[in-house]
């Protein structure tokens, strides 16, 4: 038995000495307070551009509507009678064109973000994406196959069922190939991703060969990704997959934290890791084929978006997810205004766009991260 | 230095229901083996971490010291044994009221993703979420970081950190944590002097607290001074398992080290210096 050294035996503090931690805890209390309202005020400004992209993107196009116009149309519509309402043709092109168009870029962008900042988590690594590791073009071969088949037994929701059984699956097969020791590491992970991709590209590409006209078109909007075929019933079917994900995903922020200091911390810090493990997993494929199921691959949001949000507020999630999902929804509303807009008459189909604007981006994180681990081998 | 001192007040309305009266192993394994294919790595080991007491588990590379810190933490599940916390089995404790119980320091503290010290520390807290301890969290992370001397860096990021204050700020996520049986695999590797010491005075006073502390070391001058109990091991087995005092002998560590050993007391404390012969 050897003494404490001296000055250090463990007698209880006295009140002078707490005053000291005291104020130290009150810092804390103080910082996290900053923090709070940052993340408050970047929440913020994220939906109210979300707000003003969506109203922007309404009224620009071949039939321009003013944007005074379409906030007023917008606002009688909610049962405020407020606000300069467009003429007849304008309504029309408003609600029946435009509308269902920007909501359902909205949407898709909400799910991919989301799903970008959940994966990312999951397996604590920054360039974990939907589109990357080919969870997309896993879901989008479920959802082929829906289409060159005719089915519809859920309306649909035939779609989404398959993409998201197939885009599941995908999932589960990634995250079990690329983890070993209770770690991802990044170069497994990448190329897992290639050869997904590469895999799901040749069963989509095995369909397309055998396509008749008209699904041969639907199946090429899909590959390139686009909302360019929205409609009234498709943002309603993709609705509820939306809200619920996104409304389900702030619930794990906290777990998905401790989980970056890996799965034995977690653990030994009260986490369930392997409920926590599956129950993103579905949420992430949820989303995801949420996602593709109308939009097709649309690549990089969901890497480049959760990105931003922590170079300005941050990796904690209970900002990064709420963040990734506004973020997401307002970059994939103007990557479709720029989409139909750029070229109009004609369109560039919005997954070419998100990955001539991501592309680089996946780059520089590459090298970024190869950096910081000193190579790949 | 004001290390541990935010811990009797830090833990009060903290402490589980049953505490282990000092003496009394909070947490115990009996015949723990684990195999590695056709390589056994623990043969059987029983290791008993006792409340009011710092355990140091030492012996060569590859002898199997953190495999059974690891096995006592539940990260490995042991071909056979059982590992019992608060004379309840591992396995049968829900994970949270188990995070409320041992907190563990793992060899490698990665953490992914840019997050604050301030906030790595936090995460410490998170067994204790809505729990009425909640609300002495920010004292329990600012004694933390005041016991490891990494108060001035908490507004830092973890990946700006050098490899010391990283094993600091990881240490002090563990004693935010506020359990009574900690577990330490190498806290010390990558420290210096003055911090190896830092680290073994909190683990002492929290074994002075009333805490089960097992550490993991190489440094067997640290055991030496810091510990109640050592437990040499070697080869997978416990080779002797006592105070340093009488633990420490020439003969047993040079045969467990496989290279010639001295022993010599302090010549003003009486403690045992091991010294290789050179």
């Amino acid at each position: 038995m050897t003494a404490a050294p001296p000055g250090l035996d463990a007698a209880p503090p006295g009140p002078a000495e707490d005053a000291p931690a005291a104020g130290a805890a009150a810092d804390l209390a103080g910082a996290r307070r900053t923090a709070a309202l940052r993340s408050a005020a970047l929440l913020g400004g994220l939906a109210a551009a979300l707000v003003l992209a969506a109203l922007t993107a309404a009224g620009v196009g071949a039939y321009p509507v003013p944007l005074p116009e379409v906030a007023g149309s917008v606002l009688h519509r909610l049962g405020l009678p407020l606000g300069p309402l467009p003429d007849q043709i304008a309504q029309t092109v408003l609600w029946e064109v435009r509308a269902p168009r920007v909501l359902l870029a909205l949407l898709v962008g909400a799910c991919l973000g989301g799903a970008g900042a959940l994966m990312q988590g999951v397996f604590a690594n920054p360039l974990a994406e939907p589109g990357v590791i080919g969870v997309s073009s896993g879901a989008a071969v479920g959802a082929v196959v829906v289409i060159f088949f005719g089915l519809s037994a859920f309306g649909y929701w035939t779609v989404i069922l398959a993409a998201f059984a197939a885009g599941m699956a995908t999932t589960l097969f990634v995250y079990a190939c690329s983890r070993s020791g209770g770690r991802t590491e990044v170069v497994t992970l990448l190329l897992m991703g290639v050869a997904v991709n590469a895999l799901a590209g040749a069963v989509i590409g095995l369909f397309v060969n055998f396509s008749q006209n008209a699904e041969l078109q639907s199946i090429t909007q899909w590959q390139l990704g686009s909302v360019g075929a929205a409609n009234w019933a498709k943002v309603l079917a993709i609705l509820p997959f939306a809200v619920l994900g996104c409304a389900a995903a702030p619930l794990f922020a906290r777990r998905l934290d401790l989980l970056a200091l890996g799965e034995g911390p977690a653990r030994h810090l009260g986490v369930d890791v392997e409920r926590l493990r599956m129950a993103l997993i579905v949420l992430v494929a949820l989303l995801t084929s949420a996602a593709v199921a109308f939009a097709g691959v649309v690549t990089f949001v969901g890497l480049v978006v959760p990105h931003m949000i922590r170079m300005v507020a941050g990796p904690g999630h209970r900002l990064l997810i709420p963040g990734g999902v506004l973020g997401g929804a307002l970059v994939v509303v103007l990557a479709d205004l720029a989409a139909r807009t750029v070229a109009a008459p004609a369109e560039i189909p919005l997954g070419v766009l998100t990955a001539l604007i991501g592309g680089p981006f996946f780059f520089y994180l590459l090298r970024r991260t190869r950096a910081r681990h000193g190579g790949w081998a | 230095m004001r290390a541990g001192r935010f811990l009797p007040g830090g833990r009060r309305a903290d402490a589980p229901p049953h505490r282990t009266p000092p003496g009394e192993a909070a947490l115990t394994g009996r015949g723990l083996t684990v195999r590695y294919g056709a390589r056994t790595v623990l043969d059987g080991v029983d290791a008993d971490v006792r409340a009011g007491e710092v355990l140091a588990l030492v012996g060569p590379n590859g002898a199997g010291k953190s495999t059974l810190l690891s096995v006592l933490a539940g990260d490995l599940a042991p071909a056979s044994g059982t590992v019992r916390v608060h004379k309840r089995p591992l396995e049968r404790w829900p994970v949270n009221e188990l995070a409320r119980r041992r907190a563990v320091l793992p060899q490698h503290g990665a953490v992914a993703f840019s997050f604050t010290v301030a906030e790595v520390v936090a995460m410490g807290r998170a067994p204790w979420a809505g729990t009425p301890a909640a609300a002495d969290d920010d004292r329990a992370v600012a004694g933390a970081l005041a016991a490891t001397a990494t108060a001035e860096l908490a507004g830092r990021r973890v990946p700006t950190l050098s490899g010391g204050e990283r094993a600091r700020v990881a240490l002090a996520r563990v004693l935010a944590q506020a359990a009574p049986v900690l577990l330490l695999d190498e806290p010390t590797a990558a420290l210096d002097l003055r911090h190896q010491e830092l680290v073994l005075r909190i683990a002492r006073e929290h074994a002075a607290a009333g805490d089960a502390v097992a550490v993991v070391l190489h440094d067997l001058g640290l055991a030496a001074a810091y510990a109640d109990r050592v437990a040499v091991i070697s080869r997978g087995r416990i080779a002797a398992n006592g105070p340093p005092a009488t633990v420490f002998s020439a003969d047993l560590l040079s045969e467990v080290y496989r290279h010639e050993v001295e022993v010599l007391p302090h010549p003003r404390t009486g403690a045992p210096i091991v010294l290789p012969v050179r």
